[in-house]
């Protein structure tokens, strides 16, 4: 991890409202970070804290109302490739086979730098990375949910990006799932040492794969409460985790955040 | 959306049912996961689904052709019976491709010319409704400035249409044509903005991830997330142009299935006529299936 003057991603007081009619609604202020590069960090906050605004936002696909998102030092203010994205229900495209959703992206990408035989191979090469190497015939309805969100990352990292933002990406995934796809990120994130920004909801989750936790206030116009770094040593091993005391101790930091100062607003959708 | 909700009665803008509806295809997929299958046991299936779906049309088929042999036997009656239309009109019935002189040629002739016609008016109506369609659906301002026009031009009956074709062509051919191309190009336009709207969001942040350019965009990512309703369309306009060429037809004159008609109504010959809508109809049933099962064999996969 480097840790120069200059960070890697730099979110410069960055505000967002939506304008509906006369009314203007405040959902980000002066959102502040500095991340490295090849940290991990998680978002994590209440539903409608505009977690996944600030996502857009920094994926490129909202634009900001103040502010800038600097990427080593340049803005950036719309969607590409160097900042991938992965939904939370994975947009894999249903006509196109596993292969197929991972080569649209590549061959857009890499048409000029690969030839077709690099790109093939890098296709195939991604596809293993996330264990899908069974399935590149398979169509997304063949799939199960935890496989589709495995192409739908190997599709973001196909792309070689500066930046993986995931946008709780195991959300829709059941328990035991979700903790074998975290295991592969993890893996993914100690073998590439991308730089990756996850929106989450799950305590547990952020503190086991983050090297950084942003946790944000409640809306509207929510921003940055508190920036919890998580000292646990890579590689990380969630059955020895779940008894380490520095593991419980930013566990209880969070929840602390997130249920006695940040309560949740009354349920009013 | 007013073009979603006054679209009715033409925008159905449903999926194509999934495949599993239909039990011939389940037979097939069924045979295909286990190829252990014996061939005795596949021919016997065979031999169940034939049973399953061929016979119980067959049955209805003969009761009503008795029903109608009784209704009209009595002398004076109005209408020929099936064994008169059988006796006098089994050269049309058998020989489909007979040609005799230039009026004198089988109706499978005629229907093909006027398939062709079909094949000209519904192509040209599939490419103009297709590319008008996506523009709708994908501009805002194209939308509110074409749709209220559209949708009043929508109901003039096609008929209507061939007077001025005729005299803005000058040839009963073209005009024709153009009553195919204007009558079936509704629905599939409609249809067509509607799945191009209904491009969910989260398709097109893949495309802006990705930065693909506006042709990209519509060949790989719109067209085939819109597919499902084009073909919903293209199904609904190909039954319309075969609706509305048997009728132009009959005004034009010429050769064709509709002026055949005419003709036969002329000369007094009732069983040629009958013989005509059998064909008519078994066409407009063969053209909807063809429509249908490409829409099934493009999407074959697109159902998420």
């Amino acid at each position: 991890m480097s840790k120069d003057n200059d960070p890697y991603l730099k979110l410069d007081h960055i505000a967002k409202s939506f304008q509906r009619g006369s009314t203007t609604t405040e959902v980000l202020r002066d959102i502040q970070l500095a991340i490295a590069d090849g940290e991990y960090i998680s978002i994590i906050g209440h539903s409608g804290c505009g977690k996944s605004t600030l996502l857009n936002i920094i994926g490129g696909l909202t634009p900001v109302t103040k502010g800038a998102v600097l990427l080593q030092n340049r803005e950036v203010n719309s969607p590409g490739p160097e900042r991938a994205i992965v939904f939370q229900n994975h947009s894999l495209l249903p006509w196109l086979s596993v292969y197929d959703n991972v080569a649209i992206a590549v061959n857009k990408v890499f048409s000029g730098r690969k030839s077709r035989a690099e790109r093939d191979e890098w296709i195939k090469h991604n596809l293993a990375l996330v264990h899908m190497s069974h399935a590149l015939e398979k169509f997304p309805s063949e799939l199960s949910g935890g496989m589709k969100q495995r192409v739908g990352i190997a599709r973001a990292l196909s792309l070689e990006p500066k930046i993986l933002l995931l946008d709780e990406p195991f959300g829709a995934l059941d328990a035991l799932t979700r903790a074998h796809l975290q295991d592969s990120v993890m893996e993914i994130h100690s073998r590439l040492k991308n730089t990756m920004i996850m929106i989450t909801h799950d305590v547990d989750e952020a503190v086991l794969l983050s090297d950084r936790i942003v946790m944000m206030t409640n809306g509207p116009a929510a921003t940055i409460g508190e920036v919890l770094t998580v000292p646990l040593a890579r590689p990380r091993d969630r059955l020895a985790l779940v008894s380490d005391a520095t593991y419980t101790q930013c566990r209880a930091t969070v929840i602390e955040f997130l249920y006695a100062r940040h309560k949740a607003p009354s349920l009013v959708a | 959306m007013t073009l979603a909700s006054t679209g009715d009665g033409y925008a159905h803008a449903s999926a194509p049912a999934p495949a599993t509806g239909n039990p011939g295809k389940v037979l097939n997929s069924a045979a295909a996961v286990s190829p252990a299958f014996s061939l005795s046991r596949r021919a016997r299936r065979a031999w169940i689904w034939t049973l399953q779906n061929a016979l119980p049309p067959a049955l209805t088929t003969a009761l009503l052709l008795l029903i109608w042999q009784i209704a009209f036997s009595q002398p004076g009656a109005s209408l020929p019976t099936p064994s008169i239309v059988w006796s006098e009109s089994k050269d049309l019935i058998l020989q489909p491709f007979y040609w005799a002189g230039s009026q004198d040629i089988g109706l499978g002739w005629r229907i093909l010319t006027s398939l062709q016609r079909v094949a000209v008016g519904f192509g040209l109506a599939a490419i103009a409704g297709i590319a008008i369609g996506a523009l709708i659906g994908q501009s805002i301002w194209a939308m509110r400035g074409l749709d209220p026009i559209f949708q009043v031009l929508r109901t003039v009956p096609p008929l209507a249409w061939l007077p001025i074709s005729l005299a803005a062509f000058r040839d009963a051919n073209p005009s024709a044509i153009f009553v195919i191309f204007i009558t079936s190009i509704w629905p599939i336009l409609i249809n067509t903005a509607v799945g191009i709207r209904n491009v969910p969001q989260d398709y097109r942040n893949v495309a802006a991830v990705l930065r693909l350019n506006t042709l990209e965009l519509f060949f790989k990512v719109m067209l085939p997330s819109a597919a499902p309703y084009i073909f919903t369309g293209l199904r609904i306009g190909i039954g319309l142009s075969w609706l509305a060429i048997v009728a132009a037809e009959m005004l034009t004159g010429g050769v064709g299935i509709g002026f055949f008609i005419w003709d036969a109504w002329n000369s007094s010959k009732l069983p040629d006529i009958v013989v005509a809508l059998v064909y008519i109809g078994l066409v407009g049933f063969v053209l909807d299936r063809l429509v249908s099962a490409a829409g099934r064999f493009v999407t074959r996969s697109a159902t998420p």
